[in-house]
């Protein structure tokens, strides 16, 4: 007979191996996409979910397994999702700056260029 | 009075709630240090966000975020796809100009942090006057239908919660 225990088990296995999948593949399209911005895409987020099943494993783990309900494994997802896309906008920016060439993007259609390229120190971003 | 000890009643909750989770016990003592973080963190860092953000309605911003959620376990299982089973001379990465209405700067920096995280897209620049977002699609076949998607599925419940 399989008892809740085991069920468990095989709920946390299966995110382990969820989570792992979803990080080698994020690893791997490093290597195989070819150009600096198409490689931002796999770690932004292939590794979302990679890490989050992880944590999510160790919630359940330490919920059913010792009895203590922790909540940093939730903090640890909420910052995830907070600062990863606050590293790619700084990637993408820095990579815009140093090879990607005015020309290579399309206009804004306003009146203003890209922050990356704007040479006007005064303008001040008006909502 | 109270505005000028909260300046920021959300924040005031929410570091007292991380503060919480951080710790990870419920005590006294945590539940002093709490507060008192709750309520210097605001004042002292007040000065540099001296708008507070109005968020009309708390539902729809819960349901967003239900949304985000389901969304980004799609793009993750879109993005591993297309990096495991598309030969990478045949993916066609495009830059889209996204014109956004969205005023309020927490709502723009909601709606571009979102796009970074949801499929195959990744928020790359900003229109000097804040105007347009310039994004990054890994595989668009089609960058207007990308463009009106994040319209009509993100950008239009933003400007019902926040403005």
């Amino acid at each position: 007979m399989i008892g809740l225990d085991q069920i468990t088990e095989i709920v946390i296995a299966a995110l382990l191996v969820i989570g792992g999948i979803f990080g080698l593949i994020g690893s791997f399209g490093l290597l195989k996409l070819r150009d600096p911005m198409q490689r931002l895409h796999a770690p932004t987020k292939a590794t979302t979910v990679g890490v989050g099943t992880a944590l999510l494993a160790s919630v359940l783990d330490l919920w059913i397994f010792e009895a203590t309900l922790t909540w940093q494994e939730l903090l640890v997802i909420a910052f995830l999702f907070l600062t990863a896309p606050i590293t790619a906008l700084f990637l993408a920016k820095a990579h815009l700056h140093l090879t990607v060439r005015h020309e290579d993007i399309p206009p804004t259609g306003t009146k203003r260029p890209w922050a990356t390229y704007s040479t006007d120190d005064a303008d001040e971003f008006q909502p | 009075m109270m505005r000028r000890l909260f300046p920021h009643p959300y924040l005031s909750l929410t570091l007292f709630i991380v503060w919480f989770l951080l710790v990870n016990d419920l005590k006294l003592g945590s539940a002093v240090l709490a507060a008192f973080l709750a309520i210097t963190i605001p004042l002292l860092t007040g000065a540099y966000w001296p708008n507070r953000p109005q968020i009309k309605s708390v539902p729809a911003l819960i349901a967003y975020g239900l949304i985000v959620f389901w969304d980004v376990i799609l793009a993750n299982i879109q993005v591993a796809r297309i990096i495991l089973f598309m030969p990478a001379d045949r993916i066609r990465s495009a830059w889209i100009p996204v014109p956004i209405e969205l005023r309020t700067p927490e709502a723009i920096a909601l709606l571009s942090g979102t796009i970074t995280m949801t499929p195959g897209t990744v928020t790359a620049d900003m229109s000097d006057c804040g105007r347009v977002l310039l994004i990054h699609a890994l595989h668009a076949p089609d960058p207007d239908a990308v463009r009106d998607d994040i319209k009509t599925r993100y950008e239009a419940r933003l400007k019902r919660i926040f403005e």
